[in-house]
């Protein structure tokens, strides 16, 4: 239909242009501190990272719809609260704490996506709604920390899998990337993630397609709502204690997180690989200015603000350069889908 | 009339006000009690009116920028920025002699954060990135650089007349209601007064078809960002006087959520198009009567986010088409049969 005179496909730009930032970031960390150029201090970035990229992949799901979902800096703290109480106060086995907590998790997304895509309500509302309810619930649960001394929990925050030389994973990092793998496969081998992508895409055409619109979208936010809770339990592995106002305002770094990864948030472009290296270079940054030490560490938000700003004004660059006829379509679609939201 | 109320989609959120009301006549003792202390007046209805200045205000910014469309979830973080900004300047002498003279910082505040509304208004007008998008970037850096102004610390405030804001009184009421009410006034005449809130709604609905029809919508939409900001600054104001501290990492943290809340109760529709000030204004009144009764009624404050979650849902379903259509089936099967 069109000649395409890009060598490299459009689509995959935003993510080549997020690695090299990565590479960027952590060449110049390499040269500018000893001791930052090493295998553990990349394998750090999984570990220390490892709630925010579970949150980050659900949240790529959720963004690659069309959608958005507020609520998983709560439901990860609700998660904790719940981990933590069921653990110490109830003395349930982990075989039951773990299933329990991310069923937990999937029914919250389940009646978010339920009233979204059968009352045709706005996303935003719905999922902020429910940042209020899964926050308030933490207190229902308990006002105070709650520490684990539960033997299984603890045994897994302090282990290590060794790697080659001495390097090692933590058990949250390894599901994280366990989860990353399954996002990946589901995102580009199933039905359901090519789904999510003509939902994104242009809601309308996927329904005149015969694809199964109400039941995906509303899938997609239990998937994220089982992501929440997963990254509740994984971050009860780093703090081994439920507290109510964990992942304060962590939705929005997830959606930072998914933008810098090239994800439109309008819809029907994004990828889970983009998502894995903006998370790291979110890691990074922090790296960085904890190893520079004079800065104050709230330069982060300012430093990830500004990165949102050039990745989102590179995305409108594109759309009024070659491929203006691609990108216009898109932004022709966001006008009807955002109407929707 | 009531059909007229319907279609100004007031009625609704003044039933929820009304029910939390009666509800407070009923269960919560002296409620209504209004006393006079020193010349002031002093009472939960005051208080309602008073702590929910900084989200009214909010409010009036945001009912314009949803109006076009458009929404801005940076105004929490600019209000970290207003109280940081002017604290900054007034200082925390212990004496109470201001660094700067107390207006001058006000105003400098002020400016700074319009400026970041311009910013705001700028993405979305001219580079033309989804609003959720180019205000996400000052949510997340503007928190940042309230904490870098302030060097991450809670400056506390001496200086005596920069309390006057958010605690003193004129006539008996909390001056922080005059300023409020001055603001929605301005803004209520100068939108429905002239056909500048057309425009606004008219770029709300199409933003394409309201530049053919000769209105520059880019400088509408600039101006309504602008004006958030603005709105903002003042809320930082008199959250900062209120308590007499700059906390950059407190200071109107979640404010967006609630004023986005108050601005969707009051009958103001995310899909823009329309706007109600007053309904906003309603909204505002609701969440902060909802939390003023849960106190009254020694639960955990925490615990009001369970309730605000229920109201939203159940306000959000009452808004619905789908479902306002499958009872209106419902219902009129029923007449049928009858």
């Amino acid at each position: 239909m069109k000649e395409r005179r890009a060598v490299i496909n459009p689509r995959s730009l935003p993510v080549l242009i997020t690695l090299v930032l990565f590479l960027a970031m952590f060449g110049a960390g390499s040269i500018a501190f000893t001791g930052f150029f090493s295998l553990q201090n990349f394998l750090n970035l999984f570990i220390d990272n490892a709630y925010l990229l579970i949150l980050a992949v659900g949240m790529t799901f959720v963004i690659i719809s069309g959608g958005i979902d507020l609520s998983v800096g709560s439901m990860l703290a609700l998660s904790t609260m719940v981990t933590s109480s069921l653990l110490e106060k109830s003395h349930l086995s982990p075989v039951f704490v773990i299933p329990i907590v991310l069923a937990m998790g999937m029914a919250m997304g389940l009646f978010m996506g339920y009233l979204i895509q059968a009352f045709n309500l706005p996303p935003f509302i719905i999922t902020l709604a429910g940042l209020y309810l899964a926050r308030g619930l933490c207190y229902v649960v308990s006002i105070d920390t709650i520490a684990i001394t539960n033997e299984f929990w603890q045994k897994v925050a302090y282990y290590r899998l060794d790697l080659i030389g001495y390097n090692s994973l933590t058990p949250g990092a390894l599901i994280a990337i366990a989860l990353v793998l399954a996002g990946l496969y589901i995102s580009r081998f199933t039905k359901f993630g090519r789904t999510v992508y003509a939902i994104g895409g242009n809601e309308q055409s996927a329904l005149l397609m015969g694809l199964p619109v109400a039941r995906t979208k509303i899938s997609i936010y239990a998937l994220n709502g089982f992501c929440s809770a997963l990254a509740g339990i994984v971050f009860t592995f780093y703090t081994l204690s439920g507290y109510a106002l964990n992942g304060k305002g962590m939705e929005l770094d997830a959606i930072a997180s998914v933008v810098i990864g090239g994800t439109l948030l309008t819809g029907g472009v994004g990828s889970i690989l983009g998502t894995v290296v903006a998370v790291l270079v979110y890691g990074t940054i922090q790296v960085l200015i904890m190893f520079q030490g004079t800065l104050n560490s709230w330069w982060t938000r300012i430093v990830i603000g500004f990165l949102v700003f050039l990745f989102c004004f590179l995305q409108r660059l594109f759309e009024s350069g070659e491929n203006a006829l691609v990108w216009k379509e898109r932004s022709q679609d966001t006008r009807i889908s955002s109407a929707d939201v | 009339m009531l059909k007229a109320l319907n279609r100004s989609k007031i009625l609704w959120p003044l039933v929820a006000l009304v029910i939390l009301l009666l509800f407070n006549l009923f269960f919560t003792p002296n409620f209504f009690r209004i006393e006079i202390m020193e010349g002031h007046l002093f009472g939960n209805p005051i208080d309602i009116l008073k702590n929910g200045a900084p989200i009214m205000l909010l409010a009036i910014g945001l009912t314009l920028v949803i109006a076009t469309h458009g929404i801005d979830i940076s105004v929490g973080s600019v209000v970290a920025i207003s109280a940081g900004v002017v604290a900054m300047l007034i200082g925390g002498d212990l004496a109470g002699n201001p660094r700067f003279p107390i207006a001058f910082a006000m105003a400098v505040a002020l400016l700074v954060c319009t400026a970041a509304g311009v910013w705001n208004g700028m993405l979305v007008s001219r580079i033309g990135m989804q609003p959720i998008v180019a205000t996400l970037i000052l949510f997340v850096a503007g928190r940042g650089i309230a904490m870098v102004t302030t060097n991450a610390m809670v400056i506390w405030l001496y200086a005596k007349p920069f309390a006057y804001l958010g605690q003193g009184y004129l006539i008996g009421l909390p001056f922080s209601i005059y300023i409020v009410a001055f603001l929605l006034l301005a803004t209520f005449l100068a939108t429905r007064k002239t056909a500048l809130g057309m425009f606004i709604e008219a770029v709300g609905i199409n933003p394409t078809a309201t530049r053919f029809s000769g209105i520059n919508s880019k400088n509408i939409l600039l101006g309504v960002y602008a004006f958030s900001g603005f709105c903002a600054g003042v809320s930082g104001l008199i959250v900062c006087s209120t308590v007499m501290s700059a906390d950059g990492n407190n200071a109107g943290n979640l404010f967006e959520l609630d004023a986005i809340l108050a601005v969707v109760l009051g009958g103001t529709s995310l899909n823009g198009g329309r706007f109600f000030l007053l309904g906003s204004m309603v909204g505002a009144l609701i969440i902060q009567t909802l939390t003023t009764t849960i106190y009254a009624f020694n639960v955990p404050p925490e615990i009001s986010q369970v309730v605000k979650a229920l109201v939203v849902y159940g306000v959000s379903l009452l808004q619905s088409d789908r479902l306002q259509v499958a009872v209106a089936g419902v219902l009129g099967r029923r007449e049928a049969a009858a």
